[in-house]
């Protein structure tokens, strides 16, 4: 195993304990997404630029905005549902 | 937990630690690859097909049979998606506007970089589709950048155009069911013409953009497919997210 290996290895085992830690739902999508860039380099490094580009196309593009919408959707029916009960107090405060 | 559960739970934890030991120990070692079939293919490719990728002769030629299972998996899960999320579906209205809202928000730099990107990523996607054979690429790397590519559509501030799309989405649909049929005709073309199901039937050429035979056929079927289900799943998700504004 050369050197260029083990920083690759050693740069996804640690973004992919960040993307596991981090607990914000954002974040946490875009800290996947860029460790599916860092597999797809170490995929290229192993001589495997097929399916590096497939891991980019799938991983760092597909999945977080698929994930992005569904997040955004979450958050306006969090907010809604939040909103709704006291709703005329809320009109006085404003 | 009663301890009953906890024994059963440390069993299974057990045999399941343990069949991974004994599992990844009997591996080959790392970089080390001794089965036939690899070498064969990589050496069959450029004599055979006339094609240098031998990943995507693998996929589009030799097990071309697969990869048409793998494709009408896609074609159904997307059905499925669309099913679910279309009995969520309430009220219609407000939602051009919501959209147009929703546009302003983004900054000017974001609306123009974000629109700047997809003529380039178009013309990439064609390069991907195109040179499957011959680079790393293929129909399915080449269809989800073309969603990409409209997807950027949106980053641009141009929502409005993903919302038609999704009242429109006929021929987005046409597409991809024409992507899908077309692969697995490509499959009864052999048939016809060889008596093989997904045996080469056209010319495999000599050189450039027009080799492999099938291959590039298939490429731009597949991409037509992956693009075109990919496109309506976001379409969808887009439209879903807009109806969610009009509390």
């Amino acid at each position: 195993m050369n050197g260029l290996l083990a920083v690759l290895l050693t740069l996804v085992a640690g973004v992919g304990t960040l993307a596991v830690a981090i607990r914000e739902p954002v974040r946490q999508t875009i800290a996947a997404g860029f460790l599916s860039l860092l597999l797809a380099l170490l995929f290229f490094a192993l001589q495997a630029p097929d399916v590096a580009l497939s891991e980019i196309v799938v991983g760092s593009l597909a999945v977080p905005l698929m994930l992005l919408l569904a997040i955004a959707k979450i958050r306006e029916q969090e907010e809604a549902v939040n909103r709704q009960p006291p709703e005329a107090q809320q009109e006085g405060e404003e | 937990m009663t301890p009953g559960r906890r024994v059963v739970a440390i069993v299974g934890l057990a045999l399941l630690v343990g069949g991974l030991v004994w599992g990844v120990t009997g591996l080959y070692g790392f970089g080390r690859y001794h089965a036939a079939y690899g070498r064969l293919v990589a050496r069959a490719a450029v004599p055979d097909r006339s094609a240098t990728n031998s990943v995507v002769v693998t996929a589009f030629d030799y097990r071309a049979f697969d990869t048409l299972g793998e494709e009408f998996i896609l074609f159904v899960s997307v059905i499925g998606v669309l099913v679910l999320l279309r009995r969520l579906r309430g009220e219609r209205g407000r939602d051009e506007a919501t959209a147009a809202a929703e546009d302003r928000r983004a900054s000017e730099s974001t609306r123009w970089i974000g629109l700047a990107l997809v003529g380039p990523l178009v013309v990439l996607t064609a390069y991907i589709v195109v040179h499957g054979q011959l680079t790393p690429g293929g129909g399915f790397q080449g269809g989800v950048i073309l969603m990409g590519a409209i997807a950027f559509v949106s980053v641009g501030g141009e929502s409005m155009v993903l919302l038609r799309l999704r009242r429109t989405s006929s021929w987005v649909e046409m597409v991809e069911s024409a992507g899908a049929a077309g692969f697995a005709m490509i499959g009864f073309g052999g048939l016809i013409v060889t008596g093989v199901f997904f045996e080469n039937f056209i010319s495999k050429g000599t050189s450039g953009l027009l080799t492999g035979g099938m291959i590039p056929l298939a490429n731009v079927a597949v991409g037509l497919e992956v693009g075109g289900a990919l496109l309506m799943v976001i379409a969808e998700m887009f439209d879903q997210r807009l109806r969610g504004r009009q509390s």
